[in-house]
């Protein structure tokens, strides 16, 4: 089995915070980290690897420094990373980003051999679109298979996998022929932390670098020209501020009053 | 390849892009601006700054769009009826077209369900372009995709909207791939240029800390997933329309996915539907105390909500978080125990007609956007209230 698994650098976006006199971001502080949900995807493709052998291959495709995500997914034990970086991708939407890993997908196999699994996370928590996994399969024309919280069954032989998928209401069971590709929720696993030994080992994997030159693509299908979608203007979410009724003081005086408002308003509401 | 451009003439160093900038690609050198290789094009400065100095390079392109017309919504059901969030797009492509003097299409498909197409036209839609197959009888992400990629191609519709929900992300994300067009997930608000019929998209992005407006100006059709629960489901009508039938050669296809099994949660009262909803954070400490919860939303007949917090804590299952990353939920009235109100949990649900925060820290977000609240320790005021209650609903 040789599985790829995408995955992207972000920024934590939990230590992101608001100026509320200037509306702007602020961030000092904030890290770069593997996107949560791609270290669901790197744990499974090592998972697949290590049940059916072959290898499992880690890609990113981002600036220079986001070779650091590659290392973390070298220590958790991919056996080899690539990073997609030129500044003919800066700016690319979620089409132009698809169309690039895609072709990066290719020229690994051209080099290493055919894929046969293709790992995403659910989606990434800057732009939280999970659109680059379904965009990745249609380029590939591998079956997509989103939204999974178990791997029930992969047959190498038959080339097959039985995944489950999350869905609003309940679990859906689909059967799919191999290649395939998967986006992961966080149900599926749990993700291991690399050991000391490991981080060390990695520093040994090879870490390739792929350029737009390398990708046989054209210039007007990557970056700002190879994105249909614009970001016309970015602002602070408006919260309503209304002027409410808070109640202070003695508990039973205060759900008494708040109590009366509830009756008040629940008399439309079949209780 | 470029970077932002800086206009250094009008810049005034003020320094608001600086701060706007997520990957701190920008900088002050002198009292003026500059930028550095870590830019990627994202666009976050070029609205803040006051002077408009700063601009993305895009080449205009001269691209006649007129032969795309109609707002389409993709119709997502249960083989029995189509869901709520299919409804809210109809209201919603309803004023879309009014502002561009073009219809309203639905599009169905799956087997037998051509009798949905009365509840479309009654909700808003003109024309349900309608394709029935045995194969589409389970959603799959294959055929579907293929049928409405041909289906657009045939109709050149301007607008497509879908939920983003699981199924309608999964589809779109395909459908806009095949005709390489642009998608933005997630929407919450829609705007439309009466004259260019560029659709103004708005969505929260880095985790509902800052909304962006994308466009889509010079492919067709410009393609959104938008929010359960953010517009209103419109009045019902008698109004009545046409169907379309739209035939397919599934022979072509070489579908290589199954449907085994579909094993549905067992849900009491589901977060999507319920009109009120008693939600804990952790301010609840333990999880122990969800009992306390669950016995005031029995009271009232509520579902339970979680904030992340809680739901990451291991208290209650991921199923009942609210928020950016879990359900969009629109309740008659929405009360909050313990939650301190982030950005990321108002994201869902902010729209909630009443909002009641119970929070022993009175300087708490979540007070901010309240219709009413008790400032005290939800241990004493969560019980105290389902007693209150109880005394007046006789249960
Ligand atoms: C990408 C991203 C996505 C996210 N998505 C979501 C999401 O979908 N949903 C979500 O909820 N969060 C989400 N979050 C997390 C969010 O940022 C907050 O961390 C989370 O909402 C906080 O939950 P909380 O309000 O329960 O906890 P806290 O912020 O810790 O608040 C607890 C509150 O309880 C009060 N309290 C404590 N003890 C008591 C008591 N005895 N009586 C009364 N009040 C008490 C405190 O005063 C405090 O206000 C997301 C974050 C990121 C980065
Ligand atoms: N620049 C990127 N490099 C590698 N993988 C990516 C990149 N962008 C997105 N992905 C993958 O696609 C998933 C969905 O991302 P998104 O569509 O941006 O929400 C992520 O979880 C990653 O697995």
């Amino acid at each position: 089995m040789r599985v790829v698994v995408c995955i992207k650098q972000v920024p934590d976006t939990t230590e992101v915070k608001i100026n509320p006199e200037t509306n702007t971001l602020m961030r000092e502080g904030v890290q770069s980290i593997v996107n949560p949900f791609d270290e669901f995807a790197i744990e499974e493709g090592i998972r697949i690897k290590e049940a059916h052998g072959g290898e499992t291959i880690a890609l990113t495709m981002g600036p220079p420094q986001a070779e650091e995500v590659l290392k973390t997914a070298l220590a958790m034990g991919c056996d080899k990373a690539y990073l997609i970086s030129d500044r003919a991708f800066a700016g690319s939407d979620t089409l132009a980003t698809a169309l690039t890993i895609s072709a990066a997908i290719k020229k690994i196999e051209e080099k290493d051999g055919p894929v046969d699994i293709v790992i995403c996370g659910k989606q990434a928590i800057d732009g939280d679109t999970g659109q680059v996994g379904p965009g990745i399969a249609v380029r590939l024309n591998l079956p997509p298979l989103t939204y999974v919280s178990k791997v029930r069954e992969i047959n190498p032989e038959q080339k097959y996998i039985i995944v489950e998928r999350l869905m609003e209401r309940g679990k859906e069971v689909v059967k799919s022929t191999l290649p395939a590709l998967l986006t992961v929720v966080k149900d599926i696993n749990t993700p291991r932390y690399p050991s000391l030994f490991e981080i060390k080992k990695a520093s040994k994997k090879p870490m390739i670098k792929l350029t737009f030159n390398d990708l046989g693509l054209r210039e007007d299908q990557t970056g700002l020209k190879g994105s249909p979608t614009w970001v016309n203007k970015i602002f602070s979410p408006d919260l309503k501020s209304v002027s409410g009724e808070i109640f202070q003081g003695e508990p039973e005086e205060c759900v008494k009053k708040l109590t009366e408002k509830l009756l008040e308003i629940t008399k439309g509401v079949s209780l | 390849m470029s970077y932002v451009k800086i206009d250094k003439n009008l810049c005034v160093g003020c320094g608001a892009c600086v701060d706007a900038c997520p990957v701190g690609a920008l900088f002050m050198e002198g009292d003026k601006v500059e930028v550095n290789d870590k830019c990627n094009l994202c666009g976050s400065c070029v609205g803040v700054c006051p002077v408009n100095a700063l601009s993305i390079p895009r080449e205009a392109k001269k691209v006649d769009l007129s032969d795309w017309k109609g707002v389409w919504v993709i119709t997502e059901h249960d083989g029995k009826k189509p869901v709520t969030v299919t409804f809210e797009l109809l209201g919603e492509a309803s004023k879309l077209a009014s502002k561009r003097d073009t219809y309203v299409g639905a599009v169905l498909l799956g087997n037998n369900v051509a009798f949905m197409a009365d509840e479309l036209f009654s909700y808003g839609a003109d024309r349900v372009f309608l394709c029935e197959s045995p194969v589409l009888e389970h959603y799959r992400t294959e055929p579907y995709s293929e049928v409405i990629v041909e289906m657009v191609k045939h109709f050149k519709p301007e607008i497509i909207l879908s939920g983003a929900t699981t199924q309608g992300r999964d589809l779109a994300g395909s459908v806009a791939t095949k005709l390489e067009t642009g998608l933005t997930a997630d929407c919450t608000g829609l705007e439309i240029c009466p004259e260019t019929g560029n659709l103004l998209q708005t969505r929260p992005a880095f985790g509902g800390n800052i909304m962006a407006t994308i466009l889509c100006p010079n492919t067709r059709p410009q393609m959104s997933t938008v929010r359960p629960k953010v517009f209103p489901v419109p009045p019902k009508t008698d109004k009545k329309g046409d169907i379309v039938n739209f035939s397919f050669d599934f022979s072509k296809l070489n579908i290589r996915t199954e449907v085994l099994e579909y094993l549905p949660f067992e849900e009491k009262i589901s977060l999507a539907d319920a009109e009120i909803i008693v939600s804990g954070g952790r301010g609840l400490g333990k999880p122990e105390n969800f009992e306390i919860l669950k016995e005031l939303a029995d009271t009232l007949g509520a579902a339970l909500g979680a904030s992340r917090a809680a739901v990451d804590a291991g208290w209650i299952s991921y199923e009942h978080q609210v928020g950016q990353t879990g359900k969009t939920v629109r309740p008659k009235i929405y009360i909050a125990c313990g939650i301190s109100g982030s950005v990321q949990h108002m994201a869902g649900m902010k729209h909630s007609d009443i909002i009641i925060a119970i929070n022993k820290d009175p300087e708490a977000p979540i007070f901010k956007i309240s219709n009413y609240g008790i400032v005290g320790d939800l241990n004493v005021i969560v019980p105290l209230l389902t007693k209150e209650l109880k005394k007046h609903l006789g249960s």
